[in-house]
Order: C-alpha cells, then structure tokens, then sequence
C-alpha cells in the first residue's frame, strides 16, 4: 500500500473503521464485516448506481448515499441500517417485485426476505418487456430484466466494445434493445456470452438451458442450438 | 440504397462525432421526418457512432421518431394548465376530426396526434404545437388555423416594480444588432474586457446574483470554481431547457432579448476562460430558437463571433443546440450527455461540472435569466444589484403566474414584496366570481401555498418558513373551482414521462405514485395507499439519482401535509 496516503477514518454503524483513500463505503464496511446489500454492483463492470439499494444514510447529507460509488471522508459517520435506508430498500425491492418477474433471482429473493418486502404491495402495470429467441446460442427474456445495465456494459467499454445493445424507450418504458429492435443475428453480436455471466436474474440464458427446462428432447435442443451456416458478410 | 439526399446532408458532419447526434437527428427529421434504420446506419458511419447507441438516442427523446409521421405532428399539451382550460376537449375534437386516437397517423399521411407534456405556453392555454410552431388559446370549435398551421402570433403579458432582466424585451428590436447596440447593447462587455477575468468574478460574486434554474446557487462561486478547475479547456453553457409545467419566462427573454443573453454567455466565456459556449434550447421552442440562431449569426457577421471575438486572436465561439423532447434534459449533467450525443441521463456526482462538465472539461452552466443580468450587473456595478431585494436574495426576480388570474404573464419584481402583490395587482387576481384555493409554488416539483398566505413576502426563509417555494419563479394559481387532485394526478403524470429510467427508485416509483393518484383523484383508493405513497415518496427523495425523483413527491406531501383529509376523504371543492 502506498503509504504516503494516510488512511481515512471514519465510523461505520458505530465502528472504527480505517480505509484507504478513494475506497467506497462499501468496501470499507465489508473490511471490518458489515454487509450492505447491493443489486446492480458487479465487481466487472463499472458501477453506474443505478438500483440505489445499497445506499446508506450519512449524517450531515440531505439524501441517503449509495454505498457502492460514495467514497469515504476522514469523520465520517455512516449508518448502514438506520430507519430512511432500511425504508428505502424494502420499497425499492417492492418496487423490483411488482414490475419484474424474480422467480429465477435468488439474491433479490434473499434480500427481500431480510428486508420483509410485500411483493404484492406496489402491483400495478407491469413491465412486460417481451421473450426473445432469435438465435442458437441464448435467449432473452426482458420480463424478468431488472435493467442493472450489465450486459449493455460487457457488450461494450467495460469488455467486448462490440456495442449490440442498447437502453430503448424512457422511464417505466425503459428496457434493453438492440438497433430497430432487429434480432440478435443482424446487430454487430459475436455471441461471445458475456452478457450471459453477468445476469443476475436469468433474463438473458443459454438457449440449451432454457430448452431443457421447457422440457424439450434432445434431438429437438441439437437442432435448435446449432450455430448458423456461415452468414454471408453485410456490406 | 442510400439517396442522394441523405448523402449530401450528411456531407455538411464529415469528420465531426458523436456531439453532432442531435443536430444531425433534427436535420433528417426536417427532411424525412423520422429516421430509417438505413438513415441512421449512414449516421453512424459518418460521426462513428455505435448503431445501437444511435438507436437509443432517438428512443429517448420524444421528438424523434423510428418510423413514419404525419406532414404535421399536431401536440396537444395535457399538463394541469392547459388540462383546467379544456385541452382534453381539444384533442377529442382533434381524434374525431382526424378519425386517429393520440400516437397515430392519419391514413393520407397528413397528420400525427400527440398528447405532449407542458409545452411551455401556459399563459396562452390550451396550447399546441404543429411540428414546433406554438398555437394558443385553442378551443374545440376553432381547429382550423391549427389544422392548417396558420398560427396567431403568441404575445406574453409582461410587468412589474423594475426591469432588468425584462429591460429590452418589447423594447428594442429582437431581430436587430444594431438597435440592440443603440440601446447601450454591449457596454457591458466592453466594460468587462478592460476588466481582468478575476475582477468580473469578484463583480459578479459581490452582486450577490443567484442561479435562476431552480437551485439558487451564487453564480460568482460557481464561475470561480470553474475557472481554477483542472486543465485549460473550459466550457459555459446557458440552460433554455425550460420545461417543467407553468414556466415560461426563460422563453420571454430568448424571444424577446436574444443579444443580451448572447452579451452575458460572452462575458461569462471571458471571465472563466472558455473559448466555447453553448446555448441549449427545448426543442419544443421554435421561436426561441430562431431568433437567438438569428442573434449569434448576426454576431459571426459582424465579427464579434469567431476568430477576433475578444480581441485580436482572440476566438469565441457559440453554437446553439436544440434539445428533443425531454423535461430531464434541463438537469444540468443530463444536458451535457445531450449536447455529447447521447441519451439524456443525469451523471453520478460528484465530480461536479465545475471540474468534470462538458467534454469532460470544468463547465459553468447557467439559467437564461441568470445569464440575463450579467451585462446589466457589469455596466451598472455590483452595488446596484445588490441594492435591490433583500439581504437573503439580492436583485430581481422573475415570475411566470398561470393558472386561474385574470393576467396570466411574467412579472419581475424584488425579492421582499409580498406574494399578493404578484397575483393580485400583476396578474389581476382571481377570475370574477372566483376565490383562490392554491398557489403551487416553485413549478410542478414545488409546494402548495394558501390563500391566507398572500401576505408572505417572496424571499427564500419566508417562503420555507410558509411551506412553499421560490424554485425558478413559477406560480400556478388555482381556484375553488378546480379539484387539486386532478391537479396531483396530472402532475404525477408529468413526472412518470420524463422520468429518463436510470435509476429504480424514480423510474418504477414515478409510475407507481402516478397510478396512485389516479386512483385517489377518481376516489377509489386502495387499503394501504396512504402509507404506501408515503414510503414511496420517502424512498424517491432519499435515494434516487438526481433532483427529478428528489422531487417528483414534492407536490404531493405538500398537499398531504396542508390538507391532511384531501386525498382520502373530504372533497376541496366544497371547502376551498
Ligand atoms: C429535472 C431537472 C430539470 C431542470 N431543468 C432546468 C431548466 O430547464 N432550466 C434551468 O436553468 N435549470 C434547470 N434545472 C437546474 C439545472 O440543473 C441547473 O441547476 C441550472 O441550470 C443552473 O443554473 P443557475 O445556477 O443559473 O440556476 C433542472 C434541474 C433538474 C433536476
Ligand atoms: S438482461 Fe440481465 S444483465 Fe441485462 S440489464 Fe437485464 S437483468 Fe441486467
Ligand atoms: S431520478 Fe429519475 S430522472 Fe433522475 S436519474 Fe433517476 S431515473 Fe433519471
Ligand atoms: S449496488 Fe449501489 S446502486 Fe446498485
């Protein structure tokens, strides 16, 4: 460690904590043990903050911070558990249960166990962002996307910069695209799987998985899973 | 195959990048009106643009379309103003005239039908737009001039204790340099470059002038900021996005004074050591625009844009950029991803755009009547402006009143009168026969206050102390007549569309309070939907990204905290 950087100190729920200058909040808590959930975070991609669920109340700071991007600052005291960021994750994760389908989300299911989040509670329109099997190799099934952003990041700066996908529409609207909305096999996708490794809730799955759990035979998923005969290149 | 047109238009970008997105995304649709995947292919090759990210671009922005439109896209505002003056009427008239539902296209091609958020014309209500062509003061019986695009001109009441930032406008001449001129048009300029760029700073710092977008954040700290940021590339950029329902008054001084806001942007580019200004306008303001494109092209004429802006060698250059049809786009770390080409969503902070702005360069962005009183601060001196108002808010400030007042309109008074002199003497006071119910202060993400309070001198303590706000000067008066939670549910809406989706608290929580409401304005709540909008908004304020979610609850608590019983029981029409 560089030590010409003295360490920071701050208090995180009541502990002393020393962490190196630009760390976040989160790593400093997980240093000494303490757990701040997170849902969009991935230690792969660049954190963007978008699911907030893991944002902790600071004293002094008129909102809660996200503890994934927040840095830490010498003085520091941070709460991980107090009432306005508890309050926020459980309806963020309300939120998540009414719009999205997290049946294949084990780490959200957990969380919204700890946090005694009522998926019923928000019910309202939901976000059905549409099943897509357009190529051999995976499916995407937007119904359950919870738009963490990763896949669009490895398809781009973060990996691949092969730059296939897209966020379409706005608010409620958002949802993952490609170009004109065209199938996988007409954007620039190389199929390299990465946006598979890093979804979190099983939106996007090999389509040899997704074919046997649909309880499809073997010869049926063989087919159905072979690559294409070479594409004749696009000008 | 790619046409003729398309390649000649796409000639004038050669070897420019992804910043000329929008520019050259309003260019197509001025010539094809939508972009074909063929189009935007071409665009990408041309400015090396990833496809997708072009694709998502025009999936943003409300004005841009993926697919064929109508000759002429009629816009119809539904926000509350122009909803309490029958604009709802006006489209059904428009449907059953067009045979189309808002969102569709009428078979012969002729015409688009779209609902619009506030369209910036709330004085003039119910109004709509014909592609961008502003119509007002519509009425279900007379849709021809609409139909046809024949608009009468639009002419904004204007008043007030003072001008200053309204000084010129009806005065002088918006179309011409040389009345501008002749109106002592550029003293302060002249007087600012004999000056040192700290002793401008200093001269704005000592006028005590505060940001006008909403925020009210000293202007001299933020070009100080700036100007010791990191590197040497520096970036001001005048904010004209102005799109939150009932504010207009950014509108009445790009249309009416241009020159002086270019005169301000000048000085302010000197003072931090920019050599490069943007002016961003919502693309739903034509006139605006064409008469500051108009301004800064008289400039390069005249030689006071370009290469010997400032002096020999000394360059300066502005270059207006039209926005799209997003509210979001007016945050100001969201309009710098627009003016770089992409999707308009705000950036984590810190940094802050005084160190990490434009480009990624220390930035200064300003509101249009912020921008507005920098040549009249300079000529006349700090003092002057910082005589007037009070020692909490020095100076002026402008206020766009709609609503249910006799002389709807943009007054400029001191910081210090009390409210009533606003709605009462300036815009006349309630319609005959009417009492005010409410003022909802500080635009669609501020609060309520009460008739019983007119008396609450407008300055920033008092207005906190009354539970309302100053925000950036819009007042939008409602009286006994109209059901506020209409209002609430209208409001809601608002939010719920231009939430820009980046993160959860706001993209799902919008829709979620918007579907609330109108359960509540139709009077069927649900068991649990007290508590359950409370939480939501809690959740909105503390932890979404930016000021939209922070504040889309705002109104609502307002209203809940003033009027415990109205959103669940009792019925404010009865008892305004
Ligand atoms: C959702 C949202 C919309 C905004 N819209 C505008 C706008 O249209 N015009 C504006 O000047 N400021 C707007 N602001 C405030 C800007 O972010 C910024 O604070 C302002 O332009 C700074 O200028 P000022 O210091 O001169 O007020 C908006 C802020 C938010 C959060
Ligand atoms: S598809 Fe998966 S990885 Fe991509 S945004 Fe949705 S949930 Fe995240
Ligand atoms: S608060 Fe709303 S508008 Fe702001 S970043 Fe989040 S989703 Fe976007
Ligand atoms: S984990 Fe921090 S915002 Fe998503």
């Amino acid at each position: 460690m560089d030590n010409s950087h003295p360490m920071i100190e701050l208090t995180i729920d009541g502990q002393t904590v020393q962490a190196a200058p630009g760390s976040t909040i989160l790593q400093a808590a997980h240093s000494i043990g303490i757990d701040i959930p997170v849902i969009c975070y991935h230690e792969a991609t660049t954190p963007n903050a978008v699911c907030r669920i893991c944002t902790v109340e600071v004293t002094g700071q008129r909102t809660l911070l996200p503890a994934c991007v927040a840095q830490v600052a010498p003085g520091m005291q941070v709460q991980t558990q107090s009432e306005r960021a508890r309050r926020s994750r459980k309806v963020i994760l309300e939120l998540l249960a009414s719009t999205v389908d997290l049946a294949e989300a084990p780490e959200i299911q957990a969380q919204m166990a700890d946090y005694q989040a009522d998926p019923q509670r928000y019910d309202g329109t939901r976000r059905e962002a549409g099943y897509f099997d357009d190529n051999p190799f995976y499916i995407r099934d937007y119904d359950k996307c919870i738009l963490c952003w990763r896949c669009m990041q490895v398809c781009a700066d973060d990996a691949q910069y092969v730059n296939a996908l897209t966020l379409g529409g706005r608010g409620f609207d958002s949802h993952i695209a490609t170009f004109y909305d065209q199938p996988m096999p007409d954007t620039s996708c190389v199929f390299c799987g990465q946006c598979l490794g890093v979804c979190p809730t099983g939106a996007l799955k090999p389509k040899r998985q997704a074919l046997m759990e649909q309880g499809q035979p073997e010869d049926v998923i063989w087919l159905a899973t072979r690559p294409p005969r070479r594409k004749e290149r696009k000008p | 195959m790619i046409s003729a047109d398309l390649t000649s238009l796409l000639a004038l970008y050669q070897g420019r990048g992804r910043e000329a997105l929008l520019p050259v995304l309003w260019d197509i649709h001025h010539h094809y009106g939508y972009v074909s995947a063929e189009a935007a292919q071409v665009i990408g090759h041309t400015l090396h643009v990833p496809l997708a990210d072009i694709y998502g671009v025009i999936e943003f922005y409300a004005m841009f379309y993926d697919r064929p439109t109508g000759k002429r896209i009629i816009r119809v505002c539904q926000d509350p103003l122009c909803a309490l003056v029958g604009s709802a009427d006006i489209c059904q008239a428009l449907s059953e005239r067009l045979h189309i539902e808002p969102g569709e296209t009428t078979a012969d091609g002729a015409y688009t039908l779209e609902l619009a958020p506030c369209l910036g014309q709330c004085d003039h209500a119910p109004a709509a737009l014909v592609n961008t062509t502003a119509h007002g003061h519509l009425h279900s019986d007379r849709l021809d001039d609409l139909l046809q695009n024949t608009p009468t001109p639009l002419k904004t009441r204007l008043g007030g204790m003072l001008r200053i930032a309204l000084a010129n406008v009806g005065q002088v001449d918006p179309a011409s340099l040389q009345d501008y001129r002749d109106n002592a048009g550029f003293a302060g300029l002249y007087k600012a470059l004999s000056m040192s760029p700290a002793e401008i700073i200093k001269t704005i710092s000592d006028s005590g002038l505060l940001g006008r977008g909403g925020a009210a954040f000293p202007a001299g700290r933020k070009w100080e900021f700036t100007a010791k940021g990191p590197g040497q590339t520096r970036y001001f950029i005048v904010n004209g996005d102005e799109s939150e329902p009932g504010a207009f008054k950014d509108r009445v001084l790009m249309e009416g004074d241009p020159f002086r806001i270019l005169e301000g942007l000048m000085i302010g580019c000197y003072a931090i050591g920019a050599t490069q200004g943007y002016i961003y306008i919502r693309g739903e303001y034509q006139l605006p625009y064409e008469r500051i494109q108009h301004a800064v092209d008289q400039l390069y004429a005249a030689g006071m844009l370009g290469a010997n802006a400032l002096g020999p060698a000394k360059a300066l250059d502005i270059e207006v950029r039209r926005g799209a049809g997003a509210y979001i786009c007016g945050e100001e770390t969201a309009l710098m991803e627009s003016i770089e080409g992409k999707r308009g969503m705000p950036r984590l902070r810190p940094p802050f755009p005084t160190t990490y702005g434009l480009f990624g360069q220390p930035t200064v962005i300003n509101n249009i009547e912020t921008v507005a009183k920098i040549a009249p601060i300079m000529l006349h001196g700090a003092a002057f402006y910082r005589g007037l108002g009070t020692s909490d808010a020095a100076g002026s400030k402008l206020f766009a009143v709609s609503g249910c007042v006799r002389r709807p309109g943009v007054y400029e008074v001191v910081f210090g009168v009390p409210l009533r002199h606003i709605i009462e003497e300036l815009a006349g006071g309630a319609l005959p026969g009417r009492t005010i119910q409410a003022v909802l202060t500080g635009g669609a993400a501020g609060r309520f206050m009460t008739a019983d309070q007119l008396d609450t001198p407008v300055n920033f303590d008092s207005f906190r102390q009354a539970g309302g706000s100053v925000g950036a000067g819009t007042l939008m008066v409602f009286d006994d007549a109209v059901d506020l939670r209409q209002v609430l549910a209208q409001i809601a809406h608002f939010f719920a569309h231009e939430s820009c989706g980046k993160c959860y608290p706001c993209q799902m929580g919008t829709q979620r309070q918007l579907e609330i409401l109108q359960r509540l304005a139709h009077r069927q709540p649900a068991a649990g939907d007290r508590e359950r909008l409370i939480d939501l908004a809690a959740t909105m304020t503390d932890s979404s990204i930016c000021g939209l979610g922070q504040t889309a609850a705002m109104a609502t608590l307002s209203a809940m905290e003033r009027w415990p019983e109205l959103l669940f029981d009792g019925d404010r029409r009865e008892n305004g």
